[in-house]
This record gives structure tokens, sequence and C-alpha cells, in this order.
């Protein structure tokens, strides 16, 4: 009933055995790693098979994360959107509540299992990139919980603008070394991770946040993640005895989304939508790697990257920090090419609205990153059915964004 | 042509020397400047040069190359400026092995096939591309084997025995074996250690095997030329450049002279 069994030409049966996903993916990292890389994916493969890993994993999910979280019927935000919307039409919208995980996001998933895996290949400190700090922390969390050492990458841009999770990483016993090279953000914060783990790669994991990075990293993301997924095909049956008509999950690096679409992968009634980070539009500064950027290769694997002609890469900007980076998951540019999921993108404008009408409507306060996901649903749902049904991803809480949303609304506090 | 990397490696073995290969960013700190600072490389007497394409994100370089990227980048080098400076150099210089270095996605960014014709143009004679595998070859590699240029891979300390056949296949040049596993110009390797690297590396392959990350005064440069067909030197080179700007060449010269001095002088002394 939690999953399904993926036939030889599913789509849920990516990477290949090189890592690859259609054209994407791979692993592109200096000869150093490589090893390591190898390595990693052998020791993935022993854990996968391993049932005495993935019970020690649902155990942590249960009793530390708070998994299963609930699925939640939104129906002020529904009725809402019903009252403008024709006759007939307007979507049930439900919320897929990962911002009650302990931590207060999606990231904690990925970090339980990376955290189980280092333990298992005798690794004895722990490295993390992070951009809004919900990583970070995430991880901060797990190297505290088993007694690792844990230095955390961010952005000096991004140290600025999210202190409050700057402060909780100290809090747990992490060093947070602020990178000041490049952009400041979460790509820098990543180069600078990559740098540190391959002159340390001896005694040293890197937990890698989101569904990308060289192979198997952007697998082993996914897979940890998509217990999302299978929670809400199992909610879903029984809240309506049915699967959803559609997902909607916003897309930085992508992790959250990747999570909850690919257990649904092979429904092929179920759609789904990406929503990336428009920032100012996507003809100003954005964070839209399918929308407005090309193939190319960064941070060890091959996807959609915001680039000039000569293969620079360009900055990303997004009022959410979690969505500002240059790239993206190579499974999702594989999806967007195949066309199963469909991205849109949402603009720093219309993410903020929806933050303050969650917030009002259902006493949620979003994330920024999750606030684009909700803005594309108000988009979205108002054109389906009113029998129709839509999932959103509410990857993480917005209590870390205040600061940046009351400045954008010209606030003090 | 004939395989400009065998005439000097060779050259180089007659004078019963080590290679001297030095390494410097395209365009730090502007494209208008590197033909001076690469004449300082040969003048000064490098047997080799590595012309590294600047990257936005060159991860598995330290503070030293990464700021002089981003100089040259920050003055508007682009690729074809990079091009331009190792057609001029060729034209200057006939008969100095070129490398260009850098990273898979400038390199990529028109597709492989473009990148080994205008590389070959130029008068290219090798390729690193740091984040180019042996995995991910068919990236790069077919193209610049068929254009005829030579793919220089890195062998590490991690790179094992049972490893490197994979690393060896389809390569040319040189061997590059980097000392540290680590990023560009920081710590440097025991000397013990890379002599036994370097033995084990030439036990595996006909191709000459010169070493690099960490070398940066002319001790060290004598003391690995006495184990390797090749010494690397690029951050060291790269502060200097970084420290003077536009009037970095003679210093440039002058370091250089000092290196190869060093590096010569075992000769007499044996």
């Amino acid at each position: 009933m939690t999953d399904t069994i993926t036939l030889p030409n599913s789509l849920r049966s990516q990477p290949d055995e090189r890592g690859h996903f259609g054209a994407f993916g791979g692993r592109y990292v200096a000869e150093t790693l490589m090893p390591l890389i190898l390595d990693l994916e052998k020791e993935y493969r022993a854990a996968k098979a391993d049932p005495a890993f993935e019970e020690e994993f649902q155990t942590l999910l249960k009793h530390y994360v708070g998994r299963p979280n609930p699925l939640y019927y939104a129906g002020r935000l529904t009725e809402a959107l019903r009252k403008n919307a024709p006759a007939g039409k307007g979507a049930k919208i439900y919320l897929k509540r990962e911002e009650l995980n302990h931590t207060g996001a999606h990231k904690i998933n990925n970090c339980i299992g990376q955290i189980l895996l280092a333990k298992r290949m005798g690794k004895t400190k722990i490295i993390a990139e992070t951009g809004a700090g919900q990583h970070g922390v995430a991880t901060a969390t797990v190297a505290a919980l088993f007694g690792l050492p844990c230095t955390i990458f961010m952005g000096a841009k991004d140290v600025e603008r999210q202190k409050p999770n700057v402060f909780r990483m100290k809090l747990l016993g992490a060093e947070v070394h602020a990178v000041t090279s490049g952009s400041q953000t979460l790509k820098d914060a990543m180069n600078d991770a990559l740098r540190h783990w391959v002159s340390n790669v001896h005694d040293t994991f890197y937990i890698i946040g989101t569904a990308a990075g060289p192979h198997p990293y952007p697998e082993l993301v996914r897979d940890f993640q998509s217990v999302i997924g299978k929670e809400i095909r199992a909610q879903m049956l029984e809240a309506e005895g049915r699967l959803p008509d559609m997902l909607i999950a916003p897309v930085g690096g992508g992790s959250n989304a990747i999570g909850m679409f690919h257990p649904f992968l092979d429904d092929s009634d179920v759609a789904m939508v990406g929503v990336e980070a428009a920032g100012e539009g996507l003809d100003g500064k954005h964070a839209a790697s399918l929308a407005g950027g090309a193939s190319g290769i960064l941070h060890g694997n091959r996807t959609y990257l915001l680039q000039d002609e000569d293969g620079q890469i360009t900055e990303a900007h997004s009022i959410s920090a979690g969505l500002d980076y240059p790239g993206i998951g190579p499974e999702h540019s594989w999806l967007h090419e195949i066309g199963r999921v469909d991205y849109v993108p949402v603009t720093d404008k219309e993410a903020l609205a929806s933050f303050q009408k969650l917030s009002s409507l259902e006493g949620i306060i979003p994330a920024l990153e999750s606030a684009h996901a909700v803005a594309a649903a108000e988009r979205i749902a108002p054109t389906l059915d009113a029998d129709k049904i839509v999932v959103v991803n509410l990857s993480g809480r917005g209590d870390k964004d205040i600061f940046t949303v009351a400045e954008a609304l010209e606030v003090e506090i | 042509m004939t395989d400009r990397f065998a005439q000097r490696f060779a050259a180089c073995r007659n004078q019963g020397r080590s290679a001297l290969i030095t390494f410097v960013t395209a365009g730090d700190p502007t494209a208008a400047d590197s033909a001076a600072i690469l004449d300082a490389l040969v003048e000064g007497g490098a047997d080799i040069i590595e012309l590294g394409m600047p990257f936005t994100d060159p991860m598995a370089d330290g503070p030293a190359i990464e700021l002089a990227n981003l100089r040259s980048l920050g003055s508007g080098t682009t690729t074809a400026d990079i091009l331009a400076i190792a057609t001029a150099f060729r034209g200057r210089h006939p008969d100095i092995p070129l490398v260009l270095m850098g990273y898979a996605n400038p390199m990529l960014a028109r597709g492989a096939e473009w990148f080994a014709a205008q590389a070959k143009a130029a008068g290219v004679d090798g390729v690193i591309c740091v984040d180019i595998p042996p995995e991910e070859d068919r990236e790069i590699g077919p193209a610049l084997r068929a254009a005829g240029i030579d793919l220089i891979r890195l062998a590490t300390p991690t790179t094992d025995a049972a490893r490197l056949p994979a690393v060896l296949d389809g390569a040319g040049g040189f061997l590059y074996h980097v000392s540290v596993a680590g990023i560009t110009g920081k710590q440097q390797a025991q000397l013990t250690h890379i002599e036994h690297a370097v033995a084990k590396l030439k036990a595996a392959t006909d191709l000459p095997v010169a070493v690099g990350f960490g070398v940066r005064t002319p001790e060290q440069a004598a003391a690995i030329g006495r184990v390797a067909d090749g010494v690397v030197v690029g951050s060291a080179i790269v502060d200097i450049v970084g420290s003077h700007g536009d009037k970095a060449a003679p210093f440039v010269r002058d370091f250089v002279a000092s290196l190869r001095a060093a590096m010569t002088a075992r000769e007499h002394a044996a």
C-alpha cells in the first residue's frame, strides 16, 4: 500500500548504474573525491539492502522526527479560492505538514538517513552546506544526536539574513563557517564544503542537503525524502479513498519535491508541479534554472544551470534563501525534459502574498520556500474542477523568515 | 606537428633535469596582461605552460587561484579572449607545450567538439579538465583525442592501484600527480611519499609523471625534481600576479628563474 513495485520501464528506476537520469546527473568530481564517491555508493547499496538500516531509519523518523506528520485539508484556503473561481471550480487543497517535523522542515528526513550512513562508514566528522539554514540546523541536530563534531558552510549573505538559524546551529554545537567568496550564498557554501571535503576525505562525511551533487547523492537524498510521498499516498487513500490529482512542491535543489513526487511517478493520473523561484521575474534576477537556464556541469552533476554563453555561472536571486541557487537536482532536469513534471515560476511578490494569506487563513506560517508552492496552488486550484484534489508540500515553517518578510513589507520589529 | 610534450620531456632528460611546468590564470589581472606574463614564464625558464581557464566556481582550487579566477572574470575575460591569448602565445613560442586547465562547464558550454577544434586551432597541446573523471570521459575525451589534443589526467593520493588503469586509459601528454588530497596551493606532501607515489605511477605508465599541488619554493621544486619528470608550480606564481597586477611580469620571470636555477643546480652538484 505504501509502495509500488518498480517495473523495468518505470519512471522510478532512475538513475542508471552510472548515476545518470537521462542526460543528467553523473559524477563530475575531482579525482581525489572519486574513490570516496564510489565507496559511498557501495556502502549505500549495502545499507539499502540491510533491514537493520531501514529499521533504525524508520525508528528515528517516528520517535525523533515525529513522523508521520499530518496531511491536512486546508478548508479555509480552499473556500477562499472557490469564492473567486468560476462556478464548479476550485480544487480541494491539502497540505502535507513537513513543517511540523522536528527542526521545522523536511530537511531532517535526509539528515537522519545520511548520518546513519556516516556511522556505517566509520566517519567521525560531519560537514554540510546550507542556504536558508534549515539543512544546517537539521545537520547540526543529527550531529548532536550522534555526538559527532560538525561544521556548517554558509554564505556570508545568508548568515546575515538567517540569524536565528545561525544561532540555532551554534546552540546545537556546530561551527558555522561564513563563506565570503563569490555571491556569498548557497552555491559558494557548497564550493567551500567541497574544498573542505577534498582535503579531509579520510575522516569526514559530507551531508549534502538537496537531491543534487555527484551520484549517489541525488539518489540517496531522494530515497530518504521519499517518505514524504509514501505517507501522502497512504494518508490520501485513507482520507479520500483515492490518489490526489495533483502534487505541488517548491524546487530549489528540489529534495522535498522529488521526495513527494517519486512514489507517484508511475501513477499517470497524478499531475505534478514543481515551483521555481522567479525572484523579481524571469526577465529580471531570479533562481529559475529550468525556465531560464541551460544544461551544464556544476557541483558534481550535469543539470540545468543559470549560466552565460561562456558557461560562467550567473548569480541566482530569490527572497527565499533556500531557493537561491543557480542549479536544480538532476532528476528534476530529466523529469522536465520528458515532460512528466510541469515546472512553473513564482515571483518574490507572489510568494510574499501567499506567505501572509496562509498565515491569516489557516494559522500556518509557511517558510518562504513553501509559500512559493502555495502561490502556485492559488493560481492553479481555481482552474480545476471542485472535485479535484491538490496536495501542496508545506516543506518548512516560516519562523526563520519573519525578519526577511518584515523587511520586505517595510514593517519594523 | 610532432609531439611537443615528448620532445620537451626528452630535452629535459638529456639535460639531466626535470621539466618545470608553470601555471597562471588566463586574463589575470586582464586579458591584455597575459602575453607579458606568459612570456615572463618562458624567459624565466618554464618548459611547459598551463594556462588556467577562469571559472566562477573553481571548487578544486584554493584561495590564490580562486581569487585569480575572479580577478580575470571581473575584468571581463571571455572564452574568446582565452583562445586569443593561446593563439598569440603559440605564434611567439612555436615549441613550448601549452596546456589549457580548467573546469568542465566553460569548456563544454558550446559542445566538446567546438572546444576541441578551437583549442587545436589555437595551438593547444593538452587539456586538463578538473571535474571530468575517467567515469565521465565521454563528455570531453573523445572530442579531444579526435582533434589530436592530449587529455592530461590527474592521479591523487586516493587513486589506488585498482583504479589507476582507468585513470591511465585515454590519458596523454603526461600524468599529473596531485601530491596532496586537497585543493591547490595549500599544504605540501612529504618527499618520501611523493617519491613512493611517483615510482608506483611510473611502473604503470610510460607517460612522464609531473608532481604538483603545494610546490611553492625553489627548494621544494628542486627536491621534487629529483624524483619526478616534471614539477608543477601554480599558486606561488599566481600570488605574485595577485600582488603586482599589470606590473607582475618581471617578478614572475625572476621567481620562475629561481625555480629553474634550483632545479638545474643538481646536474652540477652531481
